[in-house]
């Protein structure tokens, strides 16, 4: 049997799997680690795509630092450990599954005849490898990253230090900074406690 | 022989309904934020797969960018959860209703 | 000189701005400021006099365009005028017994509150009437129509504190709007059938119009006279217009506006000929019959002023037979010589009633005459003018017209002018006799004085032009029928010895009034043959004392059910049914929105279901678009 099919089941059942824990799981540290499994699997997905660049990435950030950073706030805000078994908003959960599936069956549906129509044309994978092989995969995406899609690169680099500010004013305190010398306190900042709560 | 892209489509088709229910579904702020993770988890497969299909690499950039917006989305958002369940003293997002009529 | 027509109305005009914006820092000023602003327009008319008699007879009609005032697509009307000799007569009537009357004014009105007001709206009034009379188009005559009708409301509710004023004055104004409403679909069916509104354009189409839609456009237009010139149905505002001042009566409700009705059939006889008898047959008999109607009320009358009133509407009943039996200039002979005599009596009465304190019973008054020579004098010339007495100008006119009642014919009419001729004389020979014959009375034993000069210097005039007046019309080198021939045609006046006949027998019928009036009213020997003769009537004189109940037969068919009308309009259409629709929308919204707004629960995740909603409607969408 092709190593491939037996690598693709395991990541598929892997991250259906984590992905459904997740959905009923209680406590949030347990659904956080769950999509922690969810996204390696993905990692593995990309891998079998020869997307390696991506896939080191996903790991990296995504399961590295992202999910880090949901655990640390969890434990920061001591999150209640179970979830009421009813909800209490009437028809809530009924119509959100009802309406998931809904689109799920939509999603399938296009997704299984885009794919027919796009077979119909040539087959385009080879494409993919031949660039793995020659440039290699970190250049080919450097190579577009930084010509065509230099803009939106840019553009990105300015999200990130606008989101660091932005959540450097949202998260300050007024604290106490114990003066070296006398001890005497002074505030830290300006007042709003809580800031743009 | 690889796997047909189809297989993939339908695994990130089910995994995005997933992530919807659980948005939807959840009470904790926290955990409807990784529900919406989850979301766009599904669609960096999505993303890969089309590269992998049109033989270009063009979908790995775009989950590239993905990534990093979803990075600054989730620090910012985080930090917001954190400031108003601190106000508040819950991380219950049905408490927070004040615009009801 | 024609070319300065705008001036004669623009004069005026300009002193009705200037009366009402400085009035109270020009003072006393103000009655000689009007008076020059209608005295120099009368200068004008008869340099404009001066020059359509120099020219030839069929030249004498001169157009004057003042500017260019309405011009869209096919229709145009400009502010025109028309300068011939119809509209020449008319000019000098009015400003020159305008400038008499408000030499009057001077004197009358003097030390009242609102003084430069009054001749201000003097002034205004008699712009707007020589804009009726000048104009050149129906449009524009309108405009002056319209004018004088508002003119007439202001001034007969001058004392407006007066609630009798005050109602006399909306009642003037309502019952005219009835006439105007006539005229102006008048004037809508001429502009659609003569495809323009200019007098020319309208007489030259007049003969190609159906015999039907002329008779239509010409009763309409009549129906306007009615409404302005006090015939039936329309006359009952006159005798309540009394209650403005007097110099007003004997402008407006004398000798010019009550006329306009005249000079607009007479300026429109061609429409009136078009219609080939039924216009003109109903001119005729309702002329006929208000002039017998109105001699009849005026016979029960004792307020002095109101007599003179139904004299007016019967006056102008004459003048409507004489244009519907197509004496068009024999109609405006009596126009000319009744705006002398009967202003001229309007203003001695006014005379009488300043000196006796506002008092209008003559059953107070008595033997003023002695007391007052120029007033009494004076008003005997006007008397005995009305009377049809010859040489007097009424002989005249009012023979002029019996006969050319009998010369088409109409014998019927001309019987009933005879017997109204015979009654004007009674009722007028009544009032004379009772007020300025006999022993001196007064309310309260006053002491009379006679005019003062202002008031003497109209009087006096007035009182000359009432005996010479008939001098305008007697056979010479220029009668006013041959200068008005150009513009009404011509009637033909027959020879031989019926003229004479027939002027003896108005002459006898005047007499004959004077006579019976003197017996019942001024015989030496204070007999009282009165009270019997009301006895043997009484019913009738009740009646006649009511006014024949024709202002109460008006209020319950008309003014009652316009009440209930308005009525229903205001509580039922207005507070029901357009504030209901209109709190209905708003209760509407109200409720629906109490209902939508249970979707803002407040709740994420509400939200959240909604935006999934939304998605999943979008994708179905754009993904079976093919298969939809």
């Amino acid at each position: 049997m092709n190593l491939e099919y037996l690598v693709f089941g395991v990541m598929f059942v892997m991250a259906l799997g984590a992905s459904l824990a997740m959905l009923f799981a209680r406590n949030a540290v347990h659904a956080a680690l769950f999509l922690v499994v969810t996204q390696v699997a993905l990692a593995l997905g990309f891998l079998l795509q020869g997307a390696f660049f991506v896939a080191a990435v996903q790991i990296i950030l995504y399961a590295g630092a992202i999910m880090v950073l949901f655990l640390f706030v969890i434990m920061l805000l001591g999150v209640d450990t179970r979830e009421a078994l009813i909800d209490p908003l009437p028809g809530q959960r009924p119509l959100a599954i009802g309406l998931g599936g809904l689109l799920a069956a939509e999603i399938l549906w296009v997704a299984v005849r885009g794919v027919e129509l796009a077979a119909g044309g040539e087959d385009q994978a080879g494409a993919l490898t031949e660039l793995n092989q020659d440039p290699g995969n970190v250049k080919a995406l450097a190579a577009e990253l930084f010509s065509r899609y230099l803009l939106p690169f840019e553009a990105t680099s300015v999200l990130l230090v606008v989101a660091i500010v932005g959540v450097m004013v949202l998260a300050r305190r007024i604290g106490r900074v114990p003066d070296a010398g006398t001890g005497a306190e002074s505030a830290s900042g300006s007042n709003k406690e809580g800031a743009a709560a | 022989m690889s796997v047909a892209p189809g297989y993939y489509l339908t695994l990130a088709a089910l995994m995005f309904s997933i992530g919807v229910v659980g948005a939807l579904t959840r009470k904790n702020a926290i955990v409807i934020f990784m529900f919406i993770e989850l979301m766009l988890n599904a669609i960096n497969l999505i993303f890969v797969t089309f590269s992998r299909m049109w033989g270009h690499v063009d979908g790995q950039i775009l989950v590239f960018f993905v990534l990093v917006v979803a990075a600054a989305e989730v620090v910012v958002g985080l930090a917001i959860i954190l400031v108003i369940s601190r106000r508040r003293g819950t991380a219950n997002v049905d408490d927070v209703s004040l615009l009801k009529w | 000189m024609t070319d300065l027509a705008p001036y004669v109305i623009a004069l005026p005009l300009a002193g009705a701005l200037t009366l009402m914006i400085f009035g109270k820092r020009i003072g006393d000023a103000a009655g000689i400021v009007a008076s020059a602003a209608i005295g120099v327009p009368f200068l004008l008319g008869l340099a404009m006099l001066a020059d359509l008699l120099g020219r030839h007879a069929e030249e004498r009609s001169v157009i004057v365009t003042a500017f260019q005032w309405i011009e869209v697509g096919d229709f145009e009307a400009a502010a025109r005028l028309l300068v011939d000799p119809l509209s020449i007569v008319m000019v000098l009537v009015v400003t020159g017994v305008g400038t008499l009357i408000h030499i009057y004014s001077i004197g009358y009105m003097h030390g009242e509150a609102r003084y430069a007001r009054f001749f201000s709206y003097l002034n205004l009034f008699a712009a707007s009437m020589l804009l009726l009379v000048l104009a050149d188009n129906l449009l524009l005559l309108y405009v002056g129509w319209e004018g004088v009708g508002l003119c007439s409301y202001l001034l007969i509710g001058f004392w407006f504190e007066r609630p009798a004023a005050a109602n006399a004055a909306k009642k003037a104004f309502i019952v005219n709007r009835v006439g105007d409403f006539s005229f102006l679909i008048g004037i809508f069916v001429l502009s659609a059938s003569a495809g323009s509104l200019t007098v020319g354009q309208v007489n030259a189409e007049a003969g190609g119009m159906a015999a039907g839609v002329a008779t239509a456009a010409a009763l309409l237009l009549f129906g306007g006279a009615t409404g302005k010139s006090a015939q039936i149905p329309l006359y009952v505002w006159l005798p309540d217009a009394m209650e403005g001042p007097t110099p007003v009566s004997a402008l407006i409700h004398a000798a010019t506006m009550v006329t306009a009705g005249v000079y607009m059939v007479a300026r429109f006889s061609p429409v009136f000929e078009a219609s080939g008898g039924p216009a003109l047959l109903v001119v005729a008999w309702i002329g006929a019959l208000t002039a017998l109607w109105a001699g009849l009320l005026a016979t029960a009358e004792y307020d002095i002023k109101r007599v003179l009133a139904y004299s007016t509407v019967s006056q102008l009943g004459y003048m409507f037979l004489a244009l519907g039996v197509g004496a068009y200039s024999v109609a405006i002979f009596h126009l000319v010589t009744h705006a002398f005599f009967k202003a001229l009596m309007f203003l001695g009465a006014g005379s009488v009633m300043h000196s006796l304190g506002g008092e209008t019973d003559m059953r107070r008054m008595g033997g003023l005459r002695k007391a007052m020579p120029v007033t009494g004098w004076t008003f005997m010339m006007g008397w005995l003018a009305i009377s049809g007495i010859i040489p007097f100008s009424g002989f005249f006119s009012k023979d002029a017209i019996l006969a050319s009642a009998w010369h088409e014919g109409r014998f019927l009419l001309w019987l009933i002018g005879a017997v109204t001729a015979a009654l004007t004389a009674f009722y007028m020979s009544r009032l004379y006799f009772r007020v300025f014959e006999g022993k001196l009375v007064t309310p309260g034993n006053l002491h009379v004085y006679d005019a003062p000069p202002s008031m003497a210097a109209a009087l006096l005039p007035l009182g000359a032009l009432a005996v010479l007046g008939g001098a305008i019309n007697l056979p010479g080198p220029l009668t006013l029928e041959v200068f008005l021939e150009p513009v009404v045609g011509h009637s033909e006046v027959p020879g031989g010895i019926v003229p004479w006949v027939l002027g003896a027998i108005a002459l006898a019928a005047g007499v004959a009034g004077i006579a019976a009036a003197r017996f019942l009213y001024a015989l030496p020997s204070g007999q009282k043959p009165l009270e019997t003769l009301h006895e043997r009537f009484s019913p009738f004189v009740s009646a006649t004392q009511h006014k024949f109940y024709v202002d109460e037969l008006y209020g319950r068919a008309i003014v009652l059910p316009g009440k209930a009308l308005a009525s229903f309009c205001a509580n039922v259409l207005d507070a029901r049914i357009v504030d209901g629709a209109v709190n209905g929308v708003a209760w509407l919204v109200a409720q629906s929105s109490w209902a939508l707004r249970r979707v803002q629960t407040g709740y994420i995740r509400n939200y959240a279901l909604t935006f999934l909603f939304g998605v999943v409607v979008a994708f179905s969408l754009l993904a079976f678009r093919s298969v939809l």
